[in-house]
């Protein structure tokens, strides 16, 4: 490349970069770039989680452009928007795939979206990265899956209350729909090999946004009652936590009666409300704003940086963000290429730091490895951690806590396995089911 | 022979009398190691610095030392213990009370009263405590406060007491309730003491633990009751005495008995509650769709824009939380009013009788408002505070408490319909609006003009609307969906009750807030409102014109 040809290109990646940052593509520099799609819907009810993890992955472009791009080339971001509506999640995917030939994807937020792409990513063979805790019980060719699995988030959470807090009656109240449906019912079995008896668990659901839980808070109370120490797991979503919580500190249950623990709220739920009634309320994740180390206190000051918006805080699902793309970037500069099928063969065995001050590698079954942090609400709408696994739980794609699941097990890397549901009895792949 | 057993017997005696010394000596030992304990503590000021530890049991260990010490400065330390302002400041490893002003934290050391001055977070390392602590921190608090001279400080302590009671709180409460004028004080007192003998050892003192605490209204009460009366795997009794079981069953069914009333008294709540709730969302839409017939799917968001005007007004007045609400509700009144006449002069007017154009456009304006909510106030939901005198619920014994946020939202609903009512037959304003329903031709010959009574009736429902977002804000989230979720359950209330008719709104919303909440127990949420839905679509369809169908000849126009 002569010297004149080298200038032109260092414009024309200025001028990307400027582009990017506006959100507009240009199509004359496209085949040299590398096109990063983002697939988190910026309105309808999910927006309020998943705008914040579109920001994500374009303070993570715009830094890795800052240090020059991956192989030499600048990130392009293209974002779209698939309104949180399940089956545009899959319209969206095929347009990023085939017509805007990106090379990998970044998104999805609830179980539904993410099993409405499964179908089209892996027909076109296209890379996503899912940055969100899950039910499990899934691992596709084509999707990486950097949240936490239920042995890493649901089941340590469980552990801690039984042991540290003696807890013996269990409210499992969730959101009407699939995550919570599977994870209640690994941690029904689950309990129930613990030695809890079916009359000690109380199973509740709701629908999407509910807002009155006069009686069901009122039902807790009187479940908790029995003489014996009870605590709520709560996989309920959304929006629909603040008017639970309000009303259980309406209803006078206290952290010190009956705890909550939480797996879907964080720092950005409670952002949204006075958490003082809250103080010691309970959430299971990975990452809290509150751990204090110099990469986490780094990424918060870019992020406040990015926004402009000192008040900003940061969650568990941005760390999932954050590893996914440091993985993804360091496997495309192993493979030299952005190649689906290189960058995959590339990725198993990749670590990077987390958040946490630990590392995080992916496995072959496209989980990762992560610590389990419980952490305590504070007045602030910070967690303070109370609890952590002594070192990184490896991600379980199937748990071992249904029979039915036990005996199948994800492994990309292995020639003789090679796919993400192999059934050690059968010794077959059960193929292709969303 | 008899020589053989005399040294025998001898010979033990002597071992027996030389261990004795030792037996009794190991006793002390036991008995000392609890002493030791107890001397650490009486270093007031070692046990205090070693709260400063990372280990949670060692926390515990040192409250119980301070707790128990009998110091006078035991509340001082563990107060600010317990609301997380401990503190220990990171140089000097000095323990602090640090109360957050601004960014600052203003420091007084808690050992000598002494003002430090103000520091940075980062110079501090906070005292963090668990559930666990937290919890034990309640009950030696109480336990502290027991002789405290405020009678509503002693109440609560014999509250929390009944919440987190153990062995180690006997003498104090014995000594407490001895020495107590209040009666209703010394009752909770005495539960309290109930409770805590349920656990002994002593057959007598268990026996009179359950006499004590009878079947006293209280949620601990039942639990200690149940934990007396708890089974092993094999179905029986682990109770050994068969009178303590019998009167613990005996306490066990009265408390039971009253359970269900009360359990009756506070389902009927929930339901007027819940009924409130859609009575404000509805009546809003009672009035456009039900007196002017426009099918308004924007209606659910002039309720978020008064939600949204509650936010604002809090933002504008930070320092006067308490009285943000009554410059709110006129505020989103006028804002959702102002909108209402808005839409109805700029899009509505062009499209009366033509029922799925309205649809159409008003479903329209709906996103268009949401969106336009999301690019000001973003897509994040924004808090609204819900003042003090909202928050708690009214205790009226200890069965049975109602949440005041619902109890002024039953009243405030009941207010705005009854002033609805007075204005629409009271006023000129709802003279004319009447006519223009019942007559517009005729009306209009009148000399009324219909076109601003069309644009002042749309905007005194959108109005309304936006006080039901006022109220709303305090129960929910608010964000650019707020509306969607109770735009189905306002028409669902508007038809079941009778299209124009004002009073079918009211019954409607307080007969389907009712049999919602009394479903809900036995179906669940999920099932309860598909089985409402269900209902209604077959009662429509016996009814098209609802529970109180208007008649007349306008019906058709």
């Amino acid at each position: 490349m002569t010297q004149h040809k080298k200038n032109w290109l260092k414009k024309a990646a200025a001028a990307a970069t400027a582009c990017t940052l506006s959100l507009s593509a240009s199509m004359a520099i496209a085949a040299d770039t590398i096109k990063v799609g983002v697939l988190h819907s910026l309105s309808g009810t999910m927006a309020i989680s998943e705008t914040t993890l579109k920001d994500t992955v374009l303070m993570m472009v715009e830094e890795q452009n800052k240090k020059g791009g991956l192989l030499g080339k600048k990130l392009e971001p293209v974002v779209v928007d698939p309104a949180s509506n399940w089956p545009l999640f899959a319209e969206k995917t095929r347009e990023l795939l085939e017509k805007e030939k990106v090379d990998v994807i970044f998104g999805c937020w609830t179980s539904v979206s993410r099993k409405s792409v499964l179908p089209v990513i892996e027909e076109l063979n296209g890379l996503m990265f899912y940055p969100v805790q899950y039910e499990g019980e899934e691992s596709s060719k084509n999707v990486f899956y950097t949240g936490a699995a239920p042995n890493q988030q649901a089941i340590p959470a469980v552990d801690y209350l039984m042991k540290d807090e003696g807890v013996k009656r269990w409210v499992l109240a969730g959101t009407d729909y699939v995550y919570p449906r599977t994870t209640n019912k690994i941690l029904e079995s689950y309990l129930k090999a613990k030695g809890v008896k079916a009359g000690d668990i109380m199973i509740n659901y709701t629908p999407f946004g509910h807002s009155d839980w006069q009686t069901i808070v009122s039902d807790i109370k009187k479940f908790g009652s029995a003489g014996k120490k009870t605590a709520v797991v709560s996989t309920i979503n959304g929006d629909a936590n603040v008017p639970f919580y309000k009303e259980l500190a309406n209803q006078g249950i206290s952290a010190e009666d009956i705890p909550v623990v939480a797996f879907s709220v964080g720092e950005e739920e409670l952002s949204g409300f006075d958490t003082s009634p809250l103080v010691g309320h309970l959430a299971a994740w990975n990452y809290f704003q509150s751990v204090e180390n110099d990469v986490n206190e780094s990424f918060i000051k870019k992020w406040h940086g990015f926004t402009k918006d000192k008040k900003r805080v940061t969650n568990d699902p941005m760390e999932a963000t954050y590893i996914g793309f440091k993985m993804w970037a360091k496997a495309v500069e192993k493979a030299g290429t952005t190649d689906v099928d290189k960058v995959r063969s590339n990725i198993y065995g990749v670590t990077v730091a987390n958040l946490t001050g630990g590392k995080a590698k992916m496995l072959p079954n496209h989980h990762i490895t992560k610590p389990v942090l419980i952490g305590e609400i504070q007045e602030d709408g910070q967690f303070d951690v109370v609890w952590e696994t002594d070192g990184a739980v490896p991600g379980d794609a199937w748990t071992d806590f249904l029979p039915e699941s036990a005996k199948i097990v994800s492994n990309w890397k292995d020639p003789k396995v090679a796919c993400g549901n192999y059934n050690t009895e059968t010794k077959k792949c059960s193929g292709q089911n969303y | 022979m008899r020589w053989l057993l005399l040294l025998l017997t001898k010979g033990f005696l002597c071992v027996w009398l030389a261990a004795l010394p030792m037996l009794s000596q190991a006793e002390d030992a036991d008995s000392n190691e609890g002493d030791s304990a107890a001397e650490e503590v009486f270093n007031f000021d070692e046990a205090v610095k070693g709260l400063d530890t990372k280990s949670y049991k060692v926390k515990g260990k040192k409250i119980q030392g301070i707790a128990l010490s009998g110091h006078e400065k035991a509340l001082d330390v563990l107060m600010p213990l317990s609301e997380g302002n401990l503190f220990a400041v990171k140089e000097t490893g000095v323990i602090v009370e640090g109360i957050k002003e601004d960014s600052l934290y203003t420091v007084t050391d808690i050992l000598s009263g002494e003002k430090i001055g103000q520091l940075k977070k980062k110079a501090l390392r906070k005292i963090r405590i668990n559930n666990k602590l937290r919890r034990q921190l309640r009950g030696l608090m109480a336990m502290l406060e027991l002789t405290h001279p405020d009678d509503a400080v002693r109440l609560a302590a014999a509250d929390n007491i009944i919440k987190s009671p153990t062995e180690s709180m006997l003498p104090f409460l014995a000594q407490a309730i001895e020495k107590e004028e209040v009666s209703a004080i010394k009752d909770s007192m005495i539960i309290a003491q109930g409770i805590i003998w349920t656990t002994s050892d002593v057959t007598e003192t268990r026996f009179k633990g359950v006499e004590a605490i009878g079947a006293h209204p209280h949620q601990a009460v039942k639990g200690a009751l149940l934990r007396v009366l708890q089974k092993d795997e094999e179905g029986n009794y682990l109770e050994p005495n068969a009178y303590i079981i019998e009167a613990a069953e005996k306490g066990l069914l009265e408390y039971e008995r009253q359970e269900n009333v009360y359990k009756l008294i506070e389902n009927l709540f929930f339901g007027l509650s819940a009924g409130s709730v859609l009575l404000l969302a509805a009546v809003g839409l009672a009035i456009t769709f039900g007196v002017m017939g426009v099918i308004n799917m924007a209606h659910g968001e002039m309720i978020m824009l008064g939600a949204y005007t509650t936010f604002v007004v809090q933002q504008l007045m930070p320092n006067s939380i308490e009285y943000s609400l009554f410059v709110a509700i006129p505020a989103a009144f006028i804002v959702s009013g102002l909108f209402g006449i808005a839409i109805e002069r700029g899009v509505i007017r062009y499209l009366y009788g033509r029922p799925l154009e309205t649809l159409l456009a008003t479903f329209g304006i709906s996103l268009i408002l949401q969106q336009l909510v999301r690019s000001i106030f973003s897509p994040l939901n924004r808090a609204v505070i819900t003042p003090e005198w909202m928050s708690g619920s009214w205790h009226v014994n200890g069965m049975l408490s109602l949440t005041y946020n619902r109890i002024y939202i039953v009243i405030f609903s009941v207010m705005v319909f009854v002033g609805l009512i007075l204005l629409l037959k009271r006023t000129h304003f709802g003279l004319q609006m009447r006519a223009v329903t019942l007559n517009r031709p005729m009306a209009s010959s009148m000399g009324i003009r219909t076109g601003w009574v069309d644009a002042l009736t749309f905007g005194l429902g959108s109005g309304i609307a936006g006080i039901a977002g006022v109220a709303i804000s305090q129960l929910t989230n608010v964000g650019p969906n707020l509306g969607q979720s109770y735009i189905i359950d306002s028409f669902m209330v508007v038809v079941f009750g009778g299209v124009g008719n004002l009073f079918g709104t009211l019954f409607g919303a307080m007969s389907l807030g009712i049999i919602n909440k009394f479903a809900e127990p036995w179906t669940g949420a999920v099932l309860a409102k598909i089985l409402i839905l269900v209902a209604i679509i077959l009662f429509i369809q016996r009814r098209p014109r609802g529970m109180f169908a208007l008649k007349g000849r306008f019906v058709e126009a």
